[in-house]
């Protein structure tokens, strides 16, 4: 009987080691052909060709970076917080990383006879968790910046960790009312409720727009990268990283883009579920194919925007993060209160 | 009182209700980017691809030599005269005897010299040049590290003797005798 129950559990284990590994490996692929996606987005977008030379069209390109990261000189400022500062984008990473866990990739895969389950840890406070580690994201970017005892790192952690805590409270309000339709914190329960038409963006299109700037600003990217700003700040919070600790906090930047965008195709735009289309089609491999396909659209649409859009000065940014966004998402969440009441109750 | 009439009136236009949401202005920028994504690039991949020359172009230059294979410049000097950028200097030196399959005249250059760092590529010597000597190419001056290295001799700018190491120089020549 405990055999039977080892076995189980290892079975168990096994199933979800190997989930984590994959995820683990897609989101690491994606951070790093998002870097090549980027560079050719805007390359195309300004009339360019972008990285052309590193295998056909430049599609080595990423490995080619990597070596280039890993074989740089590691610096380490003389005056720096040395402890710190070697931590910051470790930590930084690690937290970018972790929000994958219960994010449903798909319904379940058929491979081998087996059973597979598509998302890691189907836990009932989802989002809560997922948001809760993005706010500890700001963490690597303030010790980052505070350790390498420079004023420009320090402004750019600074700006990024009050861009952050700002932009957060009209995320999470903007979640509220999804949450409020779904009644349910797990993101499996909120995704399988948006089957055929029922996407949440259709019931919450104010609730979307304020989502995906939050998620703008959440991520330091174009036009709230008030982190980094080259040309005010050289490099932000990483100016004087270098070699793969630079590297670490570049590539977290691309990975919670892609969670970024998993999760918005996740609560507005049905995750795995596409009219027509059954996830469980070829094996259920269907659905995490329809989650691809949005999440790189969204990806796609990041990038659009950031090499369209000039960077927010910094008062603008807090003015909108406080003085529009946040009243609107009041807005929205009683909006969302009352037709729940007038329509459900 | 205006001095010009290109000074403009500052306005403090309060912003409309469609202004501020920035939103319709942030979709027409993000229409505009997109039609460049369509758009064909102009970039060449350099020194893969070559873009065409206009048949005039003025670069590497050439010391000519004729059918026999000698040397056309006499050493006159004009092109050095000529030279707006003083980038030509050279040492005449009399033929030996025994040489005369090598230079067409009793005068040679035996030391010709350009410095291509003060060159201006303007064809002005070419029109000075009564022996029909020098010519500007279509050809591009090599990049370089050191400055020393654009002080072209003889061994860059004489044309070799083999009928396969001659540069042809026809269209160079027609041009300057339709605008002579």
């Amino acid at each position: 009987m405990i055999d039977m129950i080892l076995l189980y559990d290892f079975a168990l284990f096994a199933q979800k080691a190997g989930l984590i590994v994959v995820v683990f490996a897609i989101t690491l692929g994606v951070a790093a052909y998002s870097t090549y996606g980027e560079r050719k987005i805007a390359a195309f977008l300004q009339d360019r060709l972008g990285p052309s030379n590193a295998g056909p069209w430049g599609l080595l390109q990423p490995i080619a970076d990597g070596v280039k990261m890993f074989t740089k000189e590691d610096f380490i400022p003389n005056k720096s917080e040395r402890w710190i500062y070697i931590l910051a984008p470790g930590a930084f990473i690690f937290v970018a990383l972790m929000t994958s866990a219960v994010i449903p990739w798909g319904t379940r895969l058929t491979l081998f006879g087996m059973d597979l389950d598509l998302q890691v840890t189907d836990i009932n406070i989802g989002i809560l968790y997922i948001m809760g580690f993005v706010s500890l994201g700001v963490y690597g970017i303030m010790l980052g910046g505070w350790a390498s005892n420079n004023k420009y790192s320090l402004y750019g952690a600074i700006r990024a960790s009050s861009q952050m805590i700002s932009y957060e409270l009209a995320m999470g309000l903007s979640l509220i009312a999804v949450i409020m339709l779904s009644g349910s914190l797990s993101l499996r329960t909120i995704v399988d409720q948006q089957t055929g038409f029922g996407w949440n963006v259709l019931y919450q299109p104010l609730g979307f727009i304020l989502f995906f700037v939050c998620a703008l600003a959440e991520c330091n990217r174009a036009p709230f990268d008030m982190a980094e700003c080259e040309t005010e700040l050289i490099g932000g919070y990483h100016t004087e990283y270098s070699s793969m600790k630079l590297g670490f906090f570049l590539f977290a930047e691309y990975i919670n883009m892609f969670i970024s965008c998993t999760v918005i195709s996740s609560l507005y735009f049905g995750g795995y579920h596409f009219p027509g289309i059954d996830p469980n089609w070829l094996g259920g491999l269907m659905g995490p194919i329809v989650l691809f396909s949005k999440i790189f659209f969204f990806i796609f649409v990041f990038m659009w925007i950031r090499w369209t859009l000039p960077r927010f000065r910094y008062d603008q940014l807090m003015h909108l993060g406080w003085k529009s966004l946040i009243p609107l998402a009041i807005l929205n969440m009683l909006l969302t209160g009352a037709g729940v009441l007038l329509f459900e109750g | 009182m205006q001095l010009t009439q290109r000074s403009k009136q500052v306005v403090h236009k309060e912003m409309t209700f469609m202004e501020r949401i920035y939103l319709p202005a942030i979709l027409k920028g993000m229409f505009t980017t997109l039609k460049h994504f369509f758009r064909r690039t102009n970039t060449l991949s350099y020194p893969k691809e070559h873009r065409e020359f206009a048949p005039v172009y003025r670069g590497w230059h050439v010391l000519k030599r004729d059918e026999q294979g000698r040397e056309n410049c006499t050493a006159c000097g004009l092109c050095a005269v000529a030279c707006p950028a003083e980038a030509i200097t050279m040492e005449a030196a009399e033929r030996e005897k025994g040489d005369e399959h090598l230079y067409r005249e009793e005068k040679y250059a035996a030391v010709y010299e350009i410095n291509m760092l003060r060159c201006i590529f303007c064809g002005l010597c070419e029109e000075a040049c009564p022996k029909e000597a020098i010519f500007l190419t279509d050809r591009i001056v090599p990049s370089d590290y050191v400055r020393q290295e654009f002080i072209f001799g003889k061994d860059m700018l004489v044309e070799g003797v083999e009928p396969e190491k001659r540069i042809d120089v026809t269209k160079r020549q027609r041009h300057l005798v339709e605008h002579k």
